[in-house]
């Protein structure tokens, strides 16, 4: 048979004005961040915010890649996202708390070992809590989004109670372990040490989660559904298992992020999910629904922006991220790296 | 003819308010390919739908080699060894070709003996093998689709409309893989408007309109009565022809 198939212009290789303008939004962390320079114009003050920012935008990240792909993959609008991020601060409290001799230990060994086991008791009861939200609250209202804000509202709620009644209903003092407290000064510049460790447990979740959804079947199932359930489906895949698996990994990295948001802030109360809750959805409407490398550069961007205002321009700290928000959307209306749907 | 592998009995379908299929009864012989031909809105692919699981049907029955397929969900009824090329393709468009091809092969490996003859119908997915499926030309993503119901053997292939929108050159390599696949005794039910497609592939026909099938019989005897095609597909065969 010939080969008519070549006939049609297929698009192998753009031109290259295109090629660099979709390679662009990779490159909107790094130019907010020289922006960052020209407008703080001083290299050790903008190596620590830019740091911290950094930081900052990976915590966010963490809590926020869960709830991109229950966004893009279920179509489901979670704001019950933010009791699991308070109920994994609250559980790794109790965890670390109770841990108190190994987080008192000045090595940095039993500090992280403390650390690993609070993550992993909050991983636990928020994946758990994940799987009973989306059987019992969330199934009900497949395809209803007003519903499903409605009753993932009420979840958080009722979550928010829960935790006043289990936890009582004070905020708690969270203090870092041992070897984490404190900063590095190399030359100018300071480097808090609890930052570099959320900047590699959230680097570490990036690459693991790109791996995951890139190298293994699961996770081409996971990209797949994101662009089209229906035809998922049609290909003889449960789809429903695959949103359950999803709601309840997306539920546990909230738990991971609400333990190194507490640690972070250093105090947690019942309503830190319901506040951090605004940032995590700028950033996921930021990244393009459905998407982790947009949620990744969304929450960076983020980070860097709240650290940026807040030491040039205090007063307009708070509204900068819609800000930046709306010049994104301005710019991308499906945000940064949009997956497939739509 | 050949024994029905599917049969639809009184097949009612709603979608919302609106009544679809409004009893359509069909036969589709196994090994064979059965052309759903029809105009605009005549039920068409609400019946490939339905068939699928894709909607619900509201009364009626559908039987797949015995087996009623209307308790099943969609990924079950794929199971049973039933393909499904939709109207709009359904290529992951962010998946590379290759990624596409993974998923359908629901064992699990890909067959190299199988793709290599897939390879030999759709030469350019394996020059594209690695590209985004996103990247590919209209014509191209329309051969993945179809390739992707072809990675494994199937029992039965249902293929919505697969010319639509495509150059004339593209609809004769369809066309030709199309034989290539009905050389396998895969049976076929496929939606076409296109009349010269559907001449050169169909072995039985049946002719939809209003949410029924009013017309069934062989494809030869439909493109040699000039008289019968006019009174069942009208003015828009014309155009097709």
């Amino acid at each position: 048979m010939t080969d008519r198939t070549a006939e049609t212009p297929a698009v192998p290789s753009p031109p290259l004005k295109e090629r660099l303008l979709a390679r662009l939004p990779y490159w909107t962390v790094p130019l907010l961040a020289l922006a960052g320079l020209a407008a703080i114009a001083d290299l050790s003050t903008w190596t620590t915010l830019t740091l911290a920012g950094l930081a900052m935008g990976m915590l966010i990240f963490i809590m926020a890649s869960g709830l991109t792909l229950v966004f893009g993959l279920m179509d489901v609008l979670n704001f019950g996202h933010g009791a699991f991020i308070s109920i994994g601060a609250f559980v790794g409290a109790s965890v670390l708390l109770a841990l108190g001799g190994w987080t008192a230990s000045s090595s940095l060994a039993l500090n992280l070992a403390a650390v690993c086991l609070a993550i992993a008791a909050a991983m636990a009861a928020t994946g758990l809590l994940g799987w009973f939200f989306e059987r019992v609250i969330v199934k009900p209202v497949y395809g209803a989004h007003l519903k499903q804000i409605l009753v993932t509202m009420g979840g958080l709620i009722v979550a928010e109670q829960l935790i006043h009644l289990i936890w009582g209903p004070n905020q708690i003092p969270l203090p870092r372990p041992e070897a984490l407290k404190g900063s590095w000064v190399i030359g100018e510049v300071v480097v808090e040490r609890y930052r570099l460790l959320a900047v590699a447990v959230g680097a570490a979740i990036f690459l693991g989660l790109r791996w995951a959804l890139v190298r293994t079947k699961l996770g081409l199932l996971i990209r797949a559904g994101v662009e089209n359930g229906e035809m998922v489906e049609a290909l003889g895949y449960r789809i429903q298992r695959l949103f359950v698996l999803v709601f309840v990994a997306g539920s546990a990295l909230a738990g991971l992020g609400g333990v190194m948001w507490g640690l972070y802030d250093e105090i947690i109360t019942a309503q830190m999910g319901l506040n951090i809750l605004i940032l995590v959805f700028i950033v996921v409407i930021i990244g393009g629904l459905g998407s982790v490398e947009g949620c990744f550069l969304g929450a960076l961007l983020v980070g860097l922006m709240a650290n940026y205002t807040g030491f040039l321009a205090p007063k307009v700290a708070l509204g900068s991220n819609i800000l930046l928000m709306v010049a994104i959307l301005m710019w991308r209306p499906r945000g940064l790296l949009p997956a497939g749907k739509g | 003819m050949a024994e029905p592998l599917l049969r639809l009995a009184g097949l009612h379908t709603h979608i919302g308010q609106y009544h679809i299929l409004q009893g359509v009864d069909l036969v589709v012989p196994e090994g064979e390919l059965t052309m759903l031909l029809g105009r605009n809105g005549a039920g068409k692919t609400t019946t490939l739908r339905t068939i699928m699981g894709l909607w619900r049907a509201s009364a009626g029955s559908v039987s797949f080699a015995g087996s009623d397929l209307a308790p099943l969900a969609t990924p079950e009824i794929a199971r049973l060894g039933i393909g499904y090329v939709p109207e709009n393709m359904g290529v992951f468009a962010g998946l590379t070709v290759r990624e596409n091809m993974v998923l359908a092969a629901r064992g699990g490996e890909l067959d190299q003996g199988r793709l290599d003859w897939i390879f030999s119908l759709f030469p350019a997915l394996a020059r594209f093998w690695s590209l985004p499926a996103g990247n590919l030309s209209g014509g191209q993503k329309q051969m993945l689709s179809i390739a992707r119901a072809m990675v494994e053997p199937r029992r039965l292939v249902l293929i919505d409309e697969p010319s639509k929108g495509l150059a004339p050159a593209i609809v004769d390599a369809l066309i030709e893989a199309m034989q290539e696949l009905k050389r396998t005794a895969t049976t076929i039910l496929m939606v076409e408007q296109n009349f010269r497609m559907a001449q050169a592939l169909g072995d039985g026909v049946a002719v939809m309109d209003d949410g029924r099938v009013v017309h069934s019989g062989r494809m030869a005897e439909l493109a040699a009565d000039q008289a019968l095609q006019g009174r069942l597909l009208g003015l828009s065969l014309g155009a097709h022809q």
